[in-house]
């Protein structure tokens, strides 16, 4: 089927090619696009740069924490690398990456030629890559004029008092609000745009009910980024207001509250964990089927899972602050709400087992990663609902098991997909085949090094570890298995290299991909790799949720089964 | 879990070698959610897996299988069971909740107050006048006489938590605002933990140690802090030292003109095991680089160097060991 092109019309063989151009054109050309597809890459190499940023600050705190007493970095060293980790990796890599896809994905899925606002998206890109640019700018510029910089130190969440100008002075916490001020401006500008897009932008035919589900899961991310990121703005001004301004909302030496802080970014805080994870689920949606030869199934029933856990999401914040002693009542109420939360995402897992299952299944490097998404992503789960049962989490709060259950999330569930996502849209992208030999090395290293590190990273929380901590005794029984964990940082880090070096050596050397390299359904791969500009030389118009699959099976189309 | 060793959960701060009423709780819930969790586990993973293997792609690579879109019945199946089991979880849960929140309060409860700082703990026994900081000491409860202790806990700057896992979990000690948990070792010997909320540079050396004691040795322990400072004429140039620098702008030593309250109490520092909120040894050697300088012992700690002369600083040390 591959060297079909299904759609006729999808691709224009009358242009003629052109002269090739030189670097200053091409870097104005990337500097003034407003192409959705530019855009794009431009989120993914940003966030690809962070990745690997924030991942040597990893390094450094495990090579750190690898035995008791170890003196290699220093507390205030410390204390801002694991802000800076969690800060970049949630804003500057989990972020841009998914919206870099949602870009570059959603109007070719939706048969569109560009986003709804253009130029929206050019500003939304490049505020938000200056919210980066500006948080790490603080190493420079972080105490301002009293000396050498200093990058904020207060930890991802920041919490309150901690922040206030009499335990923070200097300027470092200011990069921090402001750099993440930036990027949720940015980050609402696009998540406005992919909703309008998908509002607006579809195709003749492309009903609601006949999206694919990506963009299901894209709609309902970007519901909750307009719900979510405003209380953290907001809380992120009002910050600054009492660093500056002479505001109390949060100076508790002056009245101002505490837990105060906690509710807004926690209102924030949850919901993100799936804004983030949600288009992970989007780029499992496509690729499990592709893969198994099959439809998804139960589709109306994923699309009613996302929507469910979007709505859920919005209620389970003070499952963070069930030890800010809230009281038996909201204890109570926020148990319930998370455990809730399961029944929805259990049904996203038993219907990809079901789509699985009676497939006929290739084991390409894609689809590798998505298999290891799927234990991962139960273990998790199963985790998360340890985590739930509040007086369980009374113990487990703030240890080393919570690192290792989010983390679980972060890497095991959503880094996984992300590079399911290169391995399976990178022909599109660039035209090329990722070596799916290097691949292999990548995802085996990858898997040996995710598992020996947060696995037993489950167990010195249990022993009761606290996070944050820049050393520990000897005497408690927590240092054979922080080395352990420590050592599966070796293997993170080839596999990185190894994948880095695929990314660029693919790029020039890898096999010509084709329109169709997966013989896949949906609209994406009806158009040339990479795209033209216009994406599609002719609209195309759909009947089902599965566009190809209806060209490439004439005498049995998708759209005399959906309802 | 069952399958591993015991001693592999023994460690001193193990949330899983419960001692205390409160942890014990804790467990049964934990035991009891591990075993569903991984009873799940075990299901999902299984078929998961037995799907992988089975339908991998063996056959004629061009071959489409059939193309199944979903089933009703299947969806609200899996839709039903979780319901149940998450129904069953949350109550059992909800039980614990109010069992550890809303117990009532014994009138033989001991009460302390404890106060969070940047980078140590303060603990005041209101009823009995006594002030001391990072051993807290409280008696043992009897399950037929119980004799809990009750903690009112506040922070004097940032967030902090008060964590004992072999004791109870951990609950966040907040500026402006007072939370309560209680506590009732079983037997008389040492509990560890920590601080568990990140407040600062050094929050990793904001150690906790709870000695639980039988109430003799408690009331014991309990008539000798309500003592004023050790007044022994041999140390009186230590005590001129101390009192005649900026020590006393930060401690207290009950019965001299020393009442800060920005670090610890030192009325009876002679009497405690560690120094720097658990993280050092109470010897003179170590007391005595503490007060030269406590930075290099425990970085970011507020404490200033003192730069005292050798002189001054054996002098002061000296006066400091005598304060039992």
């Amino acid at each position: 089927m591959a060297d079909s092109f299904p759609l006729t019309g999808a691709i224009d063989l009358t242009s003629a090619p052109k002269a090739r151009p030189l670097a200053l054109e091409v870097l104005h050309a990337w500097v003034t696009t407003v192409d959705h597809k530019k855009i794009g890459l431009m989120y993914i190499g940003y966030a690809l740069v962070f990745l690997v940023v924030a991942g040597l600050e990893a390094v450094v705190m495990r090579l750190q924490l690898a035995v008791p007493h170890n003196s290699l970095v220093s507390p205030q060293v410390f204390n801002r690398i694991f802000t800076m980790h969690g800060t970049t990796m949630v804003f500057f890599v989990g972020m841009p990456i998914l919206f870099g896809f949602g870009n570059y994905l959603i109007p070719l899925m939706l048969g569109a030629r560009d986003m709804a606002f253009p130029r929206l998206n050019a500003f939304s890109f490049w505020i938000a890559a200056f919210g980066g640019l500006l948080l790490y700018f603080s190493f420079l510029g972080g105490d301002g004029l009293y000396g050498a910089g200093t990058a904020p130190d207060v930890g991802w969440f920041a919490y309150a008092p901690l922040t206030a100008k009499v335990f923070s002075p200097g300027h470092s916490t200011d990069y921090w609000t402001l750099g993440i001020l930036l990027s949720g401006v940015g980050t609402i500008g696009t998540a406005l745009n992919i909703v309008t897009t998908i509002v607006a932008m579809r195709c003749p035919g492309m009903k609601l009910s006949r999206m694919p589900l990506l963009v299901w899961l894209y709609f309902v991310t970007c519901c909750m980024v307009f719900v979510a990121v405003g209380p953290l703005t907001a809380a992120q001004i009002m910050l600054s207001i009492d660093r500056y301004l002479g505001g109390h909302f949060f100076d508790t030496q002056a009245g101002g509250s505490a837990v105060l802080w906690m509710h807004f970014f926690w209102i924030f805080g949850h919901p993100e964990v799936y804004i983030l994870v949600l288009p992970a689920f989007g780029f499992v949606n496509e690729i499990i089927p592709v893969f198994s030869r099959k439809a998804i199934f139960g589709y109306p029933a994923m699309v009613a899972a996302t929507v469910a856990i979007g709505f859920i999401s919005l209620s389970v914040w003070a499952h963070h602050m069930f030890t800010v002693g809230l009281g038996p009542g909201a204890n109570t109420f926020f148990t319930l709400a998370t455990m809730v939360i399961a029944v929805p995402t259990g049904i996203k897992i038993f219907n990809w087992i079901a789509t699985l299952s009676g497939g006929n299944i290739r084991f390409t490097v894609a689809m590798m990663f998505c298999v290891a998404f799927l234990f991962q992503f139960l273990v998790a789960g199963l985790t998360g609902i340890m985590l739930s049962a509040s007086p369980f989490d009374w113990q487990l709060s703030g240890s080393y098991f919570v690192v290792a259950h989010f983390h679980y999330v972060l890497v095991g569930a959503i880094l996984f997909t992300i590079f399911a996502a290169f391995y399976y849209w990178f022909p599109k992208m660039s035209g090329r085949m990722l070596d799916e030999t290097l691949g292999k090395w990548h995802f085996w290293l990858f898997l040996i090094g995710f598992h020996l590190t947060f696995d037993f990273m489950h167990i010195p929380g249990v022993l009761g570890m606290p996070r944050r901590i820049y050393t520990y005794e000897f005497d408690r029984g927590w240092g054979v298995w922080n080395l352990i964990v420590s050592g599966g940082v070796i293997f993170q880090v080839v596999a990185i290299g190894c994948f880095v070096f695929n990314l660029l050596r693919s790029y020039s050397k890898g096999r010509i991909a084709g329109p169709d390299p997966w013989d896949a359904w949906t609209l994406e791969w009806s158009t040339e790799s990479p795209p033209p500009v216009y994406n599609f030389a002719a609209i195309p118009a759909v009947q089902s949720r599965r566009p190809l699959w209806d060209l490439k099976h004439p005498e049995d189309p998708d759209s005399n089964y959906e309802m | 879990m069952l399958l591993v060793p015991s001693w592999f959960w023994e460690a001193p701060t193990s949330i899983f070698s419960p001692k205390g009423t409160p942890a014990h709780f804790i467990f049964g819930l934990s035991m009891f959610v591990l075993a569903i969790t991984a009873a799940i586990f075990l299901a999902v993973g299984g078929v998961l897996a037995y799907v992988l293997i089975r339908y991998r792609r063996v056959t004629d690579p061009n071959r489409e299988p059939a193309q199944i879109y979903g089933s009703n019945q299947i969806e609200l199946s899996w839709t039903v069971i979780p319901v149940l089991i998450v129904v069953v979880l949350f109550l059992t849960t909800a039980r614990v909740i109010f069992d550890t929140e809303y117990a009532s309060k014994p009138s033989s409860a001991l009460d302390v107050v404890v106060i969070g700082h940047q980078f140590w703990w303060e603990f005041r026994y209101p009823k009995l006048g006594i002030v001391t900081a990072n051993e807290l000491h409280v008696p043992v409860s009897d399950p037929r006489r119980p004799t809990p202790t009750y903690l009112e806990m506040s922070s004097a700057d940032t967030d902090h938590s008060f964590w004992v896992p072999q004791l109870a979990g951990k609950m966040d000690v907040i500026p402006n605002r007072v939370n309560v948990m209680w506590i009732d070792p079983e037997s008389p010997r040492l509990y560890l933990g920590q601080c568990a909320q990140y407040c600062g540079v050094q929050h990793a050396k904001m150690l906790i140690r709870v000695y639980g004691q039988s109430q003799r040795d408690f009331d014991t322990w309990v008539a000798q802090q309500q003592q004023p400072a050790n007044q022994d004429g041999a140390r009186e140039e230590g005590q001129s030292v101390f009192l005649h620098n900026a020590c006393v702008n930060c401690h207290t030593v009950r019965g001299t003109a020393a009442t800060g309250r920005f670090g610890p109490d030192l009325t009876h520092l002679a009497g405690r095991d560690t120094i720097a909120s658990g993280a050092i040894q109470n010897t003179p050697e170590n007391l005595r680089k503490w007060i030269d300088n406590p930075d290099p012992m425990k970085p970011g700690c507020l404490m200033p160097a003192m730069h005292l002369n050798d002189h001054d600083l054996t002098a002061v040390t000296a006066y400091l060991t005598t304060l039992h």
